[in-house]
């Protein structure tokens, strides 16, 4: 088993008053079989032995697919290696002897917990304004009552693996929210199932991410570079057009 | 009519109106450039040119004027942009890399912006208010250009006009909504194409003015 020393750099912060601080921690004797957050453990390991606070960090299915881990590693957001999600992301990719520099996604809107963990409440604000569609179900329908044609099915399924983990916002040089608020209104605008309520949605969604204070996006796909789920900017041009659509030929303000 | 301002001052609707008026600047920059390039055919016809562009008077006025309300509506919104992204992220990373999205134009836009807009004022000033009643245009631009100085700074301000295009026009058909998988590889290298086109074809015009006068 291959082992590697590394030394951390991590933003530690006591909670939102605390002004935070960037601490240097030794991470001795890593496998490169370990993912980023195992190594993290270990490193936590040893500092609650020591009797030290452990960094906080999120995380929950460690399978790449919940949306609750990331973090800045060397300005990077989920580390080097694209289409990967912190907990996917594994310590072969590091060299021994690398510096690692490990901070929480940054954004006005994101405010840091504690550590790395930020608070993403404000995506949720924006699904709630609508990144959904309220239809009764009823019962099952034939499976073919509603045909989709397979590309759409496709292009829809491809927005819908957003995991809203936040690094979009977190690359983007304006920290706007646009990918991740795209990716569910394109989604829902390609599907019959989401047409009815399409502009009422956009309009609601924008609004909720604008008054959040997430920034403008200025098509420098830096976001598209670093979405662990690789969601394309031409999401956010067919928001784009929904959102026009919406002013311009819905009856809605 | 509230409803207007209201969509125009999301961050989508900022977005539209930059791009509407950017793709507006494009347009006047194509035909600009392309009245300018009259001047390889000699001095005559660059000054016939612009005698017959000046024939046209009240529709120029009338293009002047929409000139000056697009560029009034694409500084204040850039300048809106630009605050509200630059305090979007008031606590930044220690260290930050791009990730391989951003290009050196993409990301240098509200500079090179506002580069731009102080560009035109030294232009409008050397050129569309320096002019005698008496003097063909071809003479003036052959005395503005004597000066070095005003040859290097119309050199980098074309430099600046190419690397805000070509970022800016592919940029424009994204915000709008034009992307499409068939036609978008082709706008993004169109774009590309028409910054050196901006660049290379108003750029070079000093040059040849020296060495004809
Ligand atoms: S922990 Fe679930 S995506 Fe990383």
């Amino acid at each position: 088993m291959a082992t590697i020393n590394l030394t951390l750099k991590v933003w530690r912060q006591k909670g939102q008053k605390d002004k935070g601080r960037l601490e240097t921690l030794p991470a001795p004797g890593i496998s490169t079989d370990m993912s980023f957050l195992e190594m993290l453990d270990v490193v936590n390991e040893r500092l609650t032995l020591e009797g030290k606070e452990p960094v906080a960090f999120d995380h929950d299915c460690r399978e790449g697919i919940c949306g609750m881990c990331g973090a800045m590693v060397n300005g990077l957001a989920h580390g080097p290696e694209r289409g990967t999600t912190l907990c996917q992301l594994h310590m072969r990719h590091f060299r021994d002897g690398d510096t690692l520099m490990i901070e929480p996604w940054r954004a006005r809107a994101f405010k840091v917990v504690k550590d790395l963990v930020v608070d993403r409440s404000a995506f949720d604000k924006i699904i709630a304004a609508g990144g959904y569609v309220s239809a009764s179900t009823g019962g099952a329908q034939d499976a073919n009552a509603i045909p989709v044609p397979m590309e759409t099915a496709e292009e829809a399924m491809d927005a819908a693996q957003c995991i809203g983990c936040g690094a979009c916002v977190a690359s983007c040089p304006n920290a706007s929210a646009m990918l991740f608020m795209s990716a569910k209104v394109s989604h829902l605008a390609l599907m019959p199932q989401g047409r009815p309520e399409a502009a009422r949605r956009v309009l609601a969604m924008l609004r909720a991410a604008d008054a959040c204070g997430f920034g403008n996006c200025s098509n420098e796909r830096e976001c598209e570079a670093k979405c662990p789920k690789e969601i394309k900017i031409t999401h956010i041009a067919r928001m784009n057009r929904e959102y026009m659509k919406a002013v311009f030929g819905s009856a809605r303000e | 009519m509230l409803w207007v301002l209201r969509a125009f001052s999301s961050s989508v609707g900022k977005k539209f109106l930059m791009a509407a008026t950017g793709l507006g600047f494009c347009s006047f920059l194509a035909a600009h450039l392309a009245g300018n390039l009259t001047v390889y055919w000699g001095f005559d016809a660059f000054n016939s040119y612009a005698e017959h562009l000046h024939a046209l008077d009240p529709l120029v006025k009338f293009a002047e004027l929409g000139l000056l309300t697009m560029a009034l509506i694409h500084i204040a919104t850039g300048l809106t942009l630009f605050y509200q992204n630059w305090t979007s992220r008031p606590v930044r990373c220690q260290v930050k890399r791009a990730a391989g999205g951003r290009t050196l134009f993409s990301a240098t836009m509200p500079y090179t912006g506002l580069l731009i807009l102080a560009f035109v004022a030294l232009h409008l000033i050397t050129f569309k208010f320096a002019k005698g009643a008496e003097e063909t245009v071809s003479q003036l631009a052959s005395s503005v250009f004597a000066n070095p100085l005003y040859v290097g700074i119309y050199t980098v301000g074309m430099l600046v006009v190419g690397s805000h295009v070509a970022h800016g026009l592919w940029s424009a058909f994204q915000t709008l909504g034009l992307s499409h998988p068939k036609y978008t590889p082709a706008v993004e290298k169109l774009s590309l194409l028409f910054g050196l086109v901006v660049a290379l074809g108003f750029g070079s015009l000093p040059f040849f003015i020296v060495l004809m006068s």
